[in-house]
């Protein structure tokens, strides 16, 4: 009786403090909103026709595609963005031969130490090596890029929500604002130094518009519009993401017929264990 | 075990008689979860939750041990150890996705189990110990949940241990010490990441031992079942193998069906993208929440926007960070009190007409706490998860002592065995005779 009588009484003094001292306060300011309307971004990142490859349960890595947005990555991203988690070695994975990757490599400087005097050199790219560095450190990042820091780019597509499609949306959001939400907002104007792009979560991003037609000319002969190079950096950046994403499907389908299997023949045998314990239609007397 | 009828253990190869002599161990597991427990044999699909809860801890604790094995609890390496074991450790990814989304099915499975445990009264005498030791086990499972999602040194982990450690800076007094001792130093940093590490570590051994209590306490009483009769007869029960052994085998294999769709094809699905990208101390994130499954608590900490103050004087009593802490805290703990708030004699939702009203309104109730607790700081979620939290506490602290008080229960069945057959004979109606 005792813990009853305690519930109810703290039951019913907390919920009290809860709805007067919380609650009503709040609700007020929810009725009378002085808040004033702001400039949102778009949460509704764009997709490829069609899709990507790799998407689905059945999706597979297009090589071809990876190879493309690995030399988007190397001729314009790579300018400012690190990709520090993925090694050259890595690139066997998306189709170069061990050779082509030791040649890669080497077209990449990587800070190094000489072997006479141990002082800090730049060497050639080992295939062991990760993909280095285009700044020493942060603050000579910010230096170079208006106090704006470059993200690294090996998790980008799983550090953003819907993160594949904010990438592919980010890499062609540089559009002029639009009319009817400037209006709306008539004090919205981007500052120097930065960027309208509608897909960033600030709206204003440090980071210029990158995939100008013809930026990049592939070695494939595929044309570098802004869509198909969007398409491949995007590829490329999931794959560095996580390059076992396409096994792990693989693995999944597996996985699962096993376990299908598994339970199919686990309930058969729970049927034949329970056969005449449970109560049927017509049953009269129990086992 | 506990009913006269219970088949007894009888050893059939000699070194299993010799074994039997030595150490009673296989005797010991075949009264636990062999044909020599006596289950009703009435129980619906919401019984087996408990043993599947019991497989999620042992499968946390291997691919954990294995995860232990590549990872490094040092702030400058922690985060690249994670990607370390994504890329470069055999089938790491898959002990990485498995571990991560085994945590949340370790949570859903134990949450039916709670729920079974409100619909069904399971804390009822007599099975109050039971109770306590779940809800201990569920407090050591958060505690340990929470310290693991620290480890990858991501930017949730480092803010939601900001903010969680700082709920002790809200306490008096003591608040502010025992929040810098507890966390070695003014904000999370590497000896935080070491205690955390180190502890993460041990309390699912803590945990094991807790489960292991709480089946002893189970055995000694024997399950309770959807009718809430107690067992009478051996024709209310079955033994556990292989009857119970069966369903919980294809049950387990149709859950973990489900589980390895969520690592396979959606694996951060239930994770949050933001944990993706390394600590930062300086760049706090727009929206810091923990997990899905603190959701509800985490609701309701944040529902207590206003201070307690003496109107019109401004003189503060309880800040409202305090205030809100105690309402988490204090909304777990008064699930140890539920078995005397409720003191209605019948176990059974089903044969309650107005309890299972409420109980069906608290369902949805908890499931607004588990939306908001997610949901941005803003309104209408603010307005909307302090309603919640008030019929959170109104529900187990006045409404259940009260409904107990004026109900009126349906008419029991004579037996579980009348229940499963539509009948029974009265002439067998003789008491249980515990063994022993």
């Amino acid at each position: 009786m005792t813990i009853r009588l305690g519930g109810i009484l703290f039951g019913l003094g907390i919920t009290g403090v809860l709805l007067l001292w919380s609650l009503l306060p709040g609700a007020l300011n929810f009725a009378f909103p002085t808040k004033p309307d702001y400039y949102a971004f778009q949460e509704k990142n764009i997709a490829p026709e069609g899709g990507f490859s790799f998407d689905g349960p059945l999706g597979t890595w297009d090589t071809q595609q990876l190879q493309r947005g690995y030399q988007v990555y190397k001729e314009v991203c790579s300018a400012c963005h690190s990709l520090k988690f993925v090694a050259f070695r890595n690139l066997q994975e998306i189709g170069y031969t061990e050779a082509e990757v030791r040649a890669e490599a080497a077209s990449w400087e990587v800070p190094g130490i000489d072997p006479k005097d141990g002082s800090v050199v730049k060497r050639p790219g080992l295939p062991t090596d990760m993909f280095p560095s285009p700044y020493a450190n942060e603050v000579e990042a910010r230096a170079f890029n208006n106090n704006a820091l470059p993200p690294d780019l090996t998790l980008i597509t799983k550090a953003r929500n819907d993160g594949v499609h904010y990438v592919y949306s980010l890499m062609q959001g540089y559009n002029e604002v639009d009319p009817e939400d400037q209006a709306k907002s008539p004090d919205f104007e981007t500052p120097a130094g930065l960027y309208f792009n509608e897909y960033f979560y600030n709206i204003n991003i440090a980071m210029p518009p990158q995939l100008l037609d013809g930026i990049v000319t592939y070695s494939d002969g595929t044309e570098a519009t802004e869509e198909q190079m969007a398409q491949d950096i995007t590829a490329f950046l999931t794959w560095a993401g996580e390059p076992t994403l396409i096994k792990r499907k693989q693995t999944g389908w597996f996985v699962i017929g096993f376990l299908l299997f598994a339970t199919f023949f686990g309930f058969m045998s729970y049927k034949t264990v329970w056969a005449g314990k449970k109560k049927k239609k017509g049953d009269v007397e129990l086992v | 075990m506990s009913f006269a009828w219970a088949n007894s253990y009888e050893p059939k190869n000699p070194f299993m008689v010799w074994m039997d002599e030595k150490l009673p161990l296989p005797r010991l597991v075949y009264n636990a979860i062999g044909a020599g427990y006596p289950v009703p044999r009435n129980l619906n699909y919401m019984w087996n939750f408990g043993v599947l809860a019991g497989f999620f801890l042992v499968f946390q604790i291997v691919t954990g041990i294995i995860l232990a094995m590549h990872y490094a609890a040092n702030t400058d390496v922690a985060f690249g150890q994670i990607e370390h074991i994504m890329r470069n450790v055999n089938y790491g990814w898959l002990m990485k996705y498995a571990h991560a989304n085994g945590a949340s099915f370790f949570f859903m499975v134990i949450y039916l189990h709670i729920f079974r445990g409100f619909y069904y009264s399971s804390y009822k005498a007599p099975r109050e110990m039971i109770w306590l030791l779940g809800v201990v086990i569920f407090l050591l499972m958060m505690a340990t949940a929470f310290m693991g999602y620290v480890l990858p040194w991501g930017q949730m982990s480092f803010w939601g241990a900001k903010v969680i450690t700082g709920l002790f800076g809200a306490i008096p007094f003591i608040g502010e010490p025992l929040q810098v001792w507890l966390v070695g130093g003014y904000a999370p940093n590497n000896s935080t990441l070491n205690r955390f590490f180190s502890l993460h570590f041990l309390l699912p051994f803590v945990i094991l031992g807790a489960v292991i209590l709480h089946v002893w306490a189970l055995h000694i009483p024997g399950s309770s079942n959807p009718t809430g009769v107690e067992v009478k007869k051996e024709s209310d029960t079955v033994p556990f193998h292989p009857y119970y052994t069966a369903k919980d085998g294809w049950f387990l294999g149709l859950v973990l069906t489900l589980f390895a769709f969520v690592v396979f094809f959606a694996p951060n699905a239930l994770g949050h993208a933001e944990n993706w990208i390394e600590a930062n101390p300086l760049s706090t994130p727009a929206l810091i929440v923990p997990e899905w499954y603190f959701y509800p608590f985490y609701a309701i900490l944040r529902a207590f926007t206003g201070d307690l103050t003496i109107p019109f004087t401004g003189i503060v009593l309880i800040e409202a960070k305090l205030l809100g802490v105690i309402a988490m805290f204090g909304s777990i703990l008064l699930w140890f009190f539920l078995p005397w708030l409720d003191k209605s004699p019948v176990r059974s939702g089903s044969y309650r007409p107005m309890f299972r009203i409420f109980f069906w309104i608290f369902v949805i109730d908890m499931a607004a706490l588990f939306y908001l607790g997610g949901a941005k700081a803003e309104e209408p979620y603010i307005v909307m998860s302090q309603i919640a939290t008030a019929w959170y506490f109104l529900h187990f602290l006045v409404i259940l002592p009260i409904v107990s008080q004026i109900e009126v229960p349906k008419a029991l069945p004579f037996s579980i065995t009348e229940a499963v057959l539509g009948k029974d004979e009265p002439a067998a109606q003789t008491a249980a005779e515990p063994a022993e």
